[in-house]
């Protein structure tokens, strides 16, 4: 298993669309937060990059690393190797890269310019994204055997966590706008790892406006520990239940 | 001929004071004393007199200041009056009240019962005192020329129908009020039909209502104040001629707290002030005319929500910073000016370089007419597609007003 992880992390950490991501995000954590006179500006404008180009480069990447690997996996299952220990090999070479370019890309200049509670939030949602939408590939490129299939569903998730979702929330409250639904827009939200994790930095960011009417509810669950452990559980399942879907279709697939 | 007008202006003055001198004395009042009791002191006392009270724990009930003397405290008399009592009654003019330290008045959901209370008088002074968990803290009753400094007043108010106000004021005229601190009373500083009063220099925290409540007070100025962390911030109602200068306004977070909530106010200043991490800077209804210049909205949830029924107010050189909205309204009819602000969410640019942006500036945004509309949509804050929809409003305005502009919006903010 160990092998297997050794390999393509020597091949991901040499992969020219890994090392273009880190100095990009690098060079564009820096910039934001050298352009801004003050650290939360640079952070709102870095949450939109979190949450928009780190699920993306996450799940189009993986898909296409799964599919273009697709012989060097039938060579694996040849071998003497668990699967289980296969795909989780993979699933720990892929997620690893990508979390730790996240980490150079915009931990790190958070760290340096933005250390505080909002800041720690990003990097922790930031690296949790990276895992979910790696795990969400693996799972969609198990199912999918065709690759421009599996890469344009790879796609489509992506723009349904990013927007969709968000569009069909808001017509749900235009809809229901009469009822006290604040409670189940927060259950709604969980379904997306994107909105939790932008929900959470804005009670860090938008504080005083989250102290109004609405807000207090979100602040009422999100800001106590009971809701920060069920919000944080929430994105580990986010994380492994498509791992764990992924895992049981790959030992069975007919390779 | 002058001089020597002035000379006998200055012999009748030191006159005057001689004779005062022969006439005022001071009576002693402690345990080792010949009087043991203020009420006795004060009984004793001609007006014009001190009565000095030495330190030590005071159980007198309720004592009745019915002549011009002043009362002093040596050493900070406690006066005590076991939750029955009105401490003090003030009901002459001229006296002077320094000193104490007055605690546990009586609760009444009947009388307004004080720690110092003054009757229908004038020229009083309550200088320097501690007032500790009593019902009302300093009242004035239909009183002129009070002046009220230097004065501690705290509470421990648990909910809003069993504390009365910190420093309250009715039908009175001419207050000076400054250098006190007010904490955990229902509203800070009340004043209904309380003119030509000023209010300096003044902490107003963690009150359980208001930090400052007015109804019907005109021609007042609050100057240097600090209202911080109260229950439902200031609000001010039915007054005109207010000047509100210098003054903090801090973290009163909360869906109904506001900075000031102004209500039914005209032809008012709100010069220089600071708001600072409010839920709401400013909320407007009703007000006119009112110059609001030069003040620091910062890191406010809402820097300014003015109801479409507010008119002619003028909003110019202020600083809109880090504020998650800049301006709500409610309506599309926008009657108000904005000129010459510094809002950090200007996106323009300034060919010309003379430090106003060429193109005008739009403070509403379409999502904060949404959140105005559909509370809940703050759950989409900061989402991708909530910025879309704001960057095509942007474009082409559709819901958010038309007029509620800033034709000049400044490049670089303005020092306050």
């Amino acid at each position: 298993m160990n092998k297997v992880i050794r390999y393509v992390l020597a091949d991901l950490l040499r992969n020219k669309t890994i090392i273009c991501y880190t100095i990009l995000l690098f060079a564009l954590s820096i910039s934001v937060y050298s352009m801004e006179d003050n650290y939360e500006k640079g952070l709102i404008s870095l949450l939109n990059i979190v949450l928009f180009v780190v699920p993306l480069m996450s799940i189009v990447f993986s898909s296409i690393y799964l599919y273009n690997s697709s012989e060097f996996i039938n060579l694996l299952v040849s071998q003497p190797l668990k699967r289980t220990n296969i795909w989780l090999s993979l699933f720990a070479g892929l997620a690893g890269p990508l979390s730790l370019s996240f980490f150079i890309g915009v931990g790190v200049p958070t760290l340096m310019y933005a250390f505080s509670n909002s800041g720690l939030i990003l990097i922790g949602c930031g690296l949790l994204l990276s895992l979910i939408f790696v795990s969400i590939a693996m799972w969609t490129s198990v199912l999918i055997r065709d690759k421009s299939k599996g890469i344009g569903l790879a796609i489509l998730l992506w723009l349904y966590f990013g927007l969709l979702f968000d569009a069909l929330v808001l017509f749900l409250l235009f809809q229901f706008s009469d009822y006290p639904i604040e409670n189940m827009m927060v259950a709604l939200s969980m379904f997306n790892p994107i909105d939790i994790s932008r929900i959470l930095i804005l009670l860090q960011l938008d504080l005083s406006a989250m102290m109004g009417y609405t807000g207090a509810i979100f602040r009422d669950f999100f800001g106590t520990g009971l809701g920060m452990g069920i919000t944080l559980g929430v994105m580990l399942l986010w994380c492994l239940i498509p791992l764990w879907l992924s895992v049981r279709h790959f030992r069975k697939k007919d390779l | 001929m002058r001089s020597s007008a002035l000379n006998i202006v200055g012999t009748m003055i030191c006159l005057f004071m001689v004779v005062d001198m022969l006439h005022a004395t001071t009576i002693k009042i402690g345990k080792d004393q010949a009087v043991k009791t203020i009420k006795q002191g004060i009984e004793m006392a001609k007006a014009g007199d001190t009565v000095l009270v030495k330190a030590g724990l005071y159980k007198e009930g309720n004592i009745i200041v019915d002549k011009a003397i002043t009362l002093l405290g040596e050493g900070r008399p406690t006066l005590e009056a076991e939750k029955k009592h009105e401490p003090l009654s003030v009901k002459s003019p001229h006296v002077t009240i320094k000193g104490f330290e007055i605690k546990n008045s009586g609760h009444s959901s009947i009388n307004d019962i004080a720690g110092i209370k003054i009757y229908n008088t004038h020229h009083v002074k309550v200088i320097d005192n501690i007032l500790i968990d009593n019902f009302f803290g300093i009242y004035s009753q239909n009183s002129k020329h009070l002046e009220i400094l230097d004065n501690k007043i705290e509470a421990y108010g648990t909910a809003e129908q069993l504390i009365g106000n910190g420093i309250h004021g009715w039908k009175s005229d001419s207050l000076h009020i400054e250098r006190n601190t007010v904490t955990g009373h229902r509203d800070g500083i009340y004043l209904e039909f309380v003119t030509h009063t000023h209010v300096l220099n003044t902490i107003s925290e963690k009150n359980l209502r208001y930090g400052l409540h007015f109804m019907f007070s005109h021609d007042n100025s609050y100057v240097g104040n600090t209202f911080r962390a109260n229950g439902a911030g200031v609000a001010v109602m039915y007054t005109k001629n207010v000047h509100m200068e210098n003054n903090l306004f801090e973290e009163n977070w909360g869906d109904a707290s506001y900075g000031i909530l102004l209500k039914d106010i005209s032809d008012s200043q709100i010069i220089n002030n600071k708001f600072d991490r409010n839920t709401t800077g400013i909320f407007m209804e009703g007000s006119n005319r009112i110059h609001i210049d030069n003040n620091n909205f910062i890191g406010n949830g809402w820097g300014i929500k003015i109801q479409a029924s507010c008119m002619d107010n003028t909003f110019r050189d202020n600083n809109f910073m880090q504020n998650t909205f800049d301006v709500a309204t409610n309506g599309t009819l926008t009657l108000n000016n904005f000129t010459q602000n510094y809002w950090d969410k200007y996106e323009g640019y300034d060919l010309d370089r003379d430090g106003i942006g060429d193109v005008p500036f739009r403070p509403v945004s379409l999502f904060s007419m949404l959140v105005e509309r559909y509370p809940s949509v703050m759950l989409l804050f900061r989402s991708f597609m909530v910025t879309l929809f704001d960057r095509s409003e942007k474009l082409l305005p559709s819901l958010t007003p038309e007029g509620l502009k800033d034709e000049q919006p400044r490049m670089k903010s303005v020092k306050v």
